[in-house]
């Protein structure tokens, strides 16, 4: 990783949401749905940045603004801040700091949009230390029509790791299933949530989706021969098959992190229990024995450990076992019901579902030390399916507001939120790809 | 809104397209119209077997079957659900003689097969409801199997909280929602 140009801590102000703690930024994006960007409680830190409407965008790309696609990535985050840009800036530009300064921007991004004799789009853009007045960077991307928001995610992801030095994650995909008109639809949209594309469409219920540590496949059960059966797709050609379809139910997959390997549920020795399988197919060997329902399995990114949900101690909680099936370690403690294991790729927090009161609650968990104290993420009571993004910094799940199932991501301590709804369905199951696609 | 699943080979068409119209009349927001219907080809049925232009004893060749769909879910009327107390996996007294007819059925008729299908309520998470309705089915399988039905006469599966029976969020729609259904396959 590039060392940060910038050291983050020096951009960080105090920012304190305007009024009552809580600003909606809202981004024109078309489409059938859109992620508004929710940002809440006292004290939560963003760099400013100014980022220009590119020249010729308008023009170049009427039904998509590059621009206000990076400034929601990026506010998205909850890293930055996005400041109104006006006036006429390029790439080649000289912008005036002391101008930039006064409006309180830390950076500054600019660019421009051309078409290319072949018809691609030539995407430039420049990105500036108001503070210190120097450039830090740019690049040029030529790309199809169809790549114009990823070229736009990419730009977002330059931003973000030259700023905080972090890996950006806006060029990343999610899959989620959206159900209504009486069907269901397993999508594969970008990490905003936009550009969604069916992957797979049924009458009957899909659920648990899973991505391919490199990205490439989807595991996921259907209902479609009226049983819950584990199918793995190819996300680019289609193609799939039924990689666990034994008596009973076969349900959770999880991909190993060296993709050779899923976790799977089976019923097909009686009881809910997790067995072991070559994510080619074959024969299932059997992880744990135990007269309990064993469920969720979620792999440890070490892959030596798995991550599962039992209620062998009455109510479901939150297991770990060894890959062996040996010793058995009970994880969760607080509260009656804890669900959803979903690990971050350091390994250090737990992400689950807690039922407290009546609600059922997005929690996070320090795994590193010794008697860390869960955290709450939300006030919401219709949390679901926790995943996180590849660095770590965000976390997709599911919820309800306005009566509908919605998306929402949320940072790490629970200040910056933004939610993905449709009008027209129900938005659940979400799960964040790798790196790569 | 389940009762397009048919159990009798022989209504199964005008059956599921009943079925589906109803659905599409009731409004019921998990309409299923286009769930292929589960045509089966299997003989053995007293019709179609005898020789062309005759009548084989007993069987009419003007008669018309009538199809009540009120009936067509159930076999000789047994109820085909069980329902379950709330977090319970109990099979309640009253859903025995359901299940002893089923039992029974199965046991006269080695051919016949049936599904098990478990469900829950809307409350949790859906993996975990999942691996709950599957329990709920099981207990209803292996009372079939203690009653002289085999292992490869009954499956039971689960929907987890994927297909409700009915809508709503209150303790009346959670109520007809923790359920197993008896399908003859």
């Amino acid at each position: 990783m590039p060392t940060p140009m910038l050291n983050r801590r020096q951009f960080i102000r105090t920012h304190t949401a305007a009024g009552a703690g809580l600003a909606i930024a809202s981004v024109a994006l078309p489409a059938w749905a859109q992620f508004r960007v929710e940002i809440s409680g006292v004290g939560a830190t963003q760099l400013p940045i100014a980022i220009a409407k590119f020249r010729d965008e308008d023009r170049a790309t009427p039904s998509l603004s590059l621009s206000a696609i990076v400034r929601a990535d990026l506010e998205r985050s909850g890293a930055f801040r996005g400041i109104d840009a006006p006036g006429a800036l390029d790439e080649a530009s000289r912008p005036v700091m002391t101008e930039w300064r006064s409006r309180a921007a830390d950076a500054l991004v600019a660019g421009s949009i051309g078409r290319l004799a072949d018809g691609r789009f030539d995407v430039r853009f420049k990105l500036w230390d108001v503070v210190k007045g120097t450039e830090l960077g740019g690049q040029a991307q030529a790309v199809d029509a169809s790549d114009l928001r990823l070229a736009a995610h990419r730009i977002a992801d330059y931003i973000y790791e030259k700023l905080t030095g972090d890996k950006g994650v806006f060029s990343t995909r999610i899959a989620y299933v959206t159900k209504g008109g009486g069907r269901f639809t397993l999508r594969v949209a970008d990490s905003d949530g936009e550009g969604g594309q069916v992957a797979l469409s049924s009458p009957e219920p899909i659920i648990s989706p899973a991505w391919s540590p490199d990205g490439k496949q989807l595991a996921y059960v259907s209902f479609e021969s009226q049983k819950a059966v584990v199918y793995t797709q190819d996300a680019s050609s289609g193609a799939r098959r039924a990689i666990a379809n034994f008596r009973g139910s076969n349900s959770a997959p999880a991909w190993s992190p060296d993709g050779q390997t899923l976790a799977v549920t089976l019923s097909r020795d009686t009881g809910s229990q997790l067995y072991l399988m070559a994510s080619t197919g074959g024969t299932p060997r059997r992880l744990t024995t135990s007269s309990a329902i064993d469920t969720e399995p979620a792999f440890a990114p070490d892959g030596r450990g798995l991550y599962f949900v039992s209620d062998r101690g009455g109510g479901p909680q939150i297991y770990r076992t060894s890959l062996s099936g040996g010793s058995v370690e009970r994880i969760t403690f607080n509260g009656a019901y804890n669900i959803s294991p979903a690990i971050s790729p350091d390994g250090r927090t737990l992400a689950y579902i807690s039922r407290q009161g009546g609600g059922y609650r997005l929690y996070t968990l320090d795994l590193g030390g010794s008697g860390g104290q869960p955290q709450a993420l939300t006030d919401s009571n219709d949390d679901e399916s926790p995943s996180f993004a590849p660095n770590g910094r965000l976390i997709i799940y599911a919820s309800r507001a306005q009566g509908r199932d919605v998306l929402m991501t949320t940072t790490l301590d629970g200040k910056i939120k933004a939610r993905l709804i449709s009008t027209t369905a129900d938005v659940r199951e979400p799960v964040w790809g790798p790196y790569g696609r | 809104m389940n009762t397009q699943r048919t159990l009798s080979s022989r209504n199964a068409l005008i059956s599921a397209l009943a079925a589906a119209a109803l659905a599409t009349l009731a409004g019921c927001s998990t309409t299923k119209l286009d769930t292929p219907v589960p045509v089966e080809s299997r003989t053995g049925s007293s019709a179609g077997s005898g020789t062309s232009g005759a009548s084989t004893a007993g069987t009419s060749q003007s008669a018309v079957t009538p199809v009540d769909l009120s009936k067509s879910a159930s076999d000789a009327g047994m109820g085909r659900v069980v329902y379950f107390d709330f977090d319970s996996f109990a099979l309640k007294d009253e859903y025995r003689p359901t299940v002893d007819a089923y039992a029974r059925a199965l046991t006269a008729d080695r051919k016949k097969r049936v599904a098990v299908e478990g469900h829950t309520d809307e409350r949790g998470g859906r993996e975990y409801n999942l691996a709950l309705g599957q329990k709920r089915a099981e207990v209803v399988a292996r009372s079939m199997t203690l009653l002289g039905a085999t292992d490869a006469q009954v499956e039971a599966v689960s929907f987890g909280k994927e297909r409700p029976a009915v809508q709503g969020s209150d303790e009346a729609a959670w109520a007809k929602n923790r359920r197993a259904e008896l399908n003859y396959k």
